[in-house]
């Protein structure tokens, strides 16, 4: 096989597996917007912020330690203890249900039936205040994150394609990782919803929330559960982007990264989130890899963008949204 | 008591379609023009000019632009960095390529293009509404800066990539560079702004301000009336654009001097642009120049009262701007969604009427 076409199949596997990764970011926005009509776009600095209470809780930092050490002149930073990854995982869980309550409870509550785009606009209201709450609580260097996945080339798929067409492709294990929790992920969401009580309650909510009120589903607690489920799918996302590439700021841009996701996937379809990650994630990758040396390069930071907008004229519902969008 | 119309009569039709109909308004117009032009340029020095009046006044065109798109017309656009940036690189583009001309026609060419652009990427606008047409600006967001930071005849094939403005002067009196007065710089911005502000006041009253108006109330019983949406959206888009535009040259050329696209149009600027309009008050004139002195103020303040008074790190500081920004943006979205401007409407009102409670 000619060797173009070797690193144009390395360049799509890759970009299948930086697709997933977006597929878990467009998952938590697909949820908070299918149940209550807000596009959160506070998603990213949310697994910014599950990321960075979770490196805490391991390293057992004090919270909030750089503020009291300013005002009260002290110098406390860790507690002493190093908390065991699941441990510290169940923890920072229970961290999101209390945010999702808090958002619920101080935000969202207050904002019922107003206008989508002003939800929207105290979403950006939020991603500020949690991402200067973060940075408060546990400072903003960059943190390294280690829970014990596997990382570093994979040696089997490197020999076996070698084996084949005489030339190793590089594949992540982390990536391999990441798709396989994804899939997981996608599996329990989708049971949750189709087989449990809760889950039919969530769906009724999103269908019509004055139907869902009238046969006894509390909307409070729908909300409040959306949110903690986002929060969750939030840690999951943020565990798999810090441990790739360090816990810092730049892992709330991601939540950027996911919005032309939605608009090729659709904003209601789970399905649309994972099928509209993988091409974003395919189509720039390759992109960068056909044009990109002739166009100067980097093309990844609007090519995603661009190509939503593209599909937007044609296809405002996306790939498996529901036909909801006024058209103008 | 102080602030009425009884006994305002208008005897022409030229009185009653002034700017500020009511008498307080106009004196108080008068007073503010009197003080910014005639006062403040014998008070100032470089710290006020630079960490205070010229964001402000560049900000307010920004914030003045973006109102009109977002206030008035309803679309809202997160890609006033990307046009910020188009008018501040057509504007060093125009700035190195005709030396001789005077910087007022640089600036407002450099509005003319970017308007030109912002049209271009308002097209989707046609199509889609709400936030998917937040993200269609986006896409211009990202790919305008991208463009900027590639395409190095932009840039005059600089090595650093920077665009640097070159002195530059008007009658006379240099407005850019090094060797720029403040007092200039803050007097040449300002004209700006008092002509901005006039005229978006007097579009926003007439024809196209009220057809903006209805687009973004109810586009589909604007359209039934007869209001044209593809004019009134792309004219948004075009006005709109035109002057975020200026702001953007004003910003590159009169306020920092030397630009690096991605740190100073990068997204985070459009953020605050939109925040600015959302504290000052959609829709509301007189909110952008709120908004845009609150925000302004905002970080100064803080810094002031944290970092010199209480001695706390800058960087505990800058958190703790965020946390508030945020919280702000939030309870003012919830308590009112008007923002400063609305309360100052009711302060009017309550002016109205006092001492009587009714």
């Amino acid at each position: 096989m000619p060797d173009q076409l070797l690193f144009a199949m390395e360049v799509t596997l890759n970009g299948l597996m930086a697709g997933v990764l977006y597929a878990l970011v467009a998952l938590g926005f697909v949820l908070i917007f299918k149940a209550s009509g807000i596009f959160n776009y506070a998603q990213g600095v949310m697994a910014l912020f599950a990321a960075m209470t979770l490196v805490g809780i391991m390293k057992g930092q004090v919270p909030f330690s750089h503020l009291i050490n300013a005002i009260f002149g002290t110098d406390i930073h860790y507690f002493g203890w190093h908390v065991p990854s699941l441990i510290a995982i169940l923890l920072t869980c229970v961290v999101m249900v209390g945010l999702a309550w808090c958002v619920q409870y101080f935000i969202m509550r207050h904002l019922v039936n107003q206008e989508p785009i002003i939800l929207f606009m105290a979403t950006i209201g939020l991603a500020y205040f949690l991402e200067g709450f973060s940075d408060l609580m546990w400072g903003s260097e960059i943190k390294k994150l280690d829970v014990g996945l596997p990382q570093g080339i994979n040696e089997t798929i490197d020999r076996v394609t070698f084996d084949w067409f005489g030339y190793g492709f590089f594949i992540d294990n982390l990536d391999i990782v990441a798709t396989v929790i994804a899939a997981l992920l996608v599996v329990a969401l989708v049971v949750f919803s189709q087989y449990t009580r809760e889950g039919r309650a969530m769906r009724a909510v999103a269908d019509d929330h004055q139907a869902a009120l009238s046969v006894g589903v509390s909307l409070n607690f729908i909300w409040v559960m959306v949110w903690s489920v986002a929060g969750f799918v939030a840690l999951v996302a943020g565990i798999m982007w810090g441990t790739k590439s360090g816990v810092q700021f730049s892992l709330s841009l991601i939540a950027l990264k996911a919005l032309p996701v939605l608009m090729l996937g659709g904003f209601t379809s789970i399905p649309g989130a994972i099928v509209g990650g993988l091409i974003i994630g395919v189509g720039e990758k390759l992109f960068e890899f056909a044009l990109g040396p002739a166009l100067g390069g980097a093309t990844e930071n609007w090519f995603a963008y661009v190509l939503a907008l593209v599909f937007l004229v044609f296809r405002p519902q996306g790939l498996f949204g529901e036909k909801i969008i006024e058209r103008v | 008591m102080f602030y009425r119309e009884a006994g305002d009569f208008k005897t022409s039709y030229v009185e009653d379609g002034q700017t500020f109909p009511i008498r307080f308004d106009r004196y108080r117009y008068y007073f503010v023009l009197a003080v910014a032009f005639g006062i403040v340029p014998f008070f100032i020095n470089d710290y006020w000019a630079n960490a205070i009046l010229l964001p402000f006044l560049i900000y307010a065109i920004a914030a003045i632009g973006l109102n009109i798109l977002t206030g008035y017309c309803g679309q809202v656009s997160l890609g006033t960095g990307g046009f910020m940036a188009v008018g501040a690189y057509s504007c060093y583009k125009l700035m190195t390529a005709f030396p001789d001309v005077s910087m007022f026609i640089h600036v407002l060419l450099a509005g003319g293009i970017t308007a030109l652009v912002g049209v271009v990427f308002g097209l989707p606008s046609l199509r889609i509404k709400g936030f998917y047409l937040a993200v269609a600006t986006l896409a211009a967001q990202f790919f305008l800066v991208w463009l900027f930071n590639r395409v190095a005849w932009f840039y005059n094939y600089s090595a650093s990539g920077q665009i640097n403005a070159p002195e530059r002067e008007v009658f006379g009196i240099i407005i850019t560079g090094p060797n720029a007065t403040s007092t200039a710089a803050y007097l040449f911005c300002l004209i700006f702004l008092v002509a901005s502000a006039l005229v978006a006041r007097n579009l926003t009253r007439g024809t196209i301000g009220r057809t903006w108006m209805a687009i973004r109330d109810m586009d589909i019983a604007a359209e039934i009336i007869g209001v044209n949406p593809l004019r009134a959206k792309l004219t948004a888009f075009a006005v709109s654009s035109f002057f975020v535009g200026i702001s953007g040259a004003l910003f590159f050329a009169v306020y920092l001097g030397a630009v690096e696209v991605g740190e100073a149009f990068g997204i985070q600027k459009s953020f605050l642009v939109l925040f600015m309009i959302i504290i000052g008050g959609l829709g509301s004139i007189f909110g952008s120049f709120a908004g845009a002195a609150f925000l302004v103020l905002l970080p100064v303040a803080l810094k002031v009262f944290g970092v010199d008074i209480m001695g706390w790190p800058t960087d505990i500081v800058a958190h703790f701007q965020l946390v508030i920004v945020g919280g702000l943006i939030i309870l003012f979205l919830i308590l009112e969604p008007h923002g400063l401007a609305q309360l100052w409407r009711v302060a009017k009102e309550k002016l109205r009427l006092w001492p009587f409670p009714h």
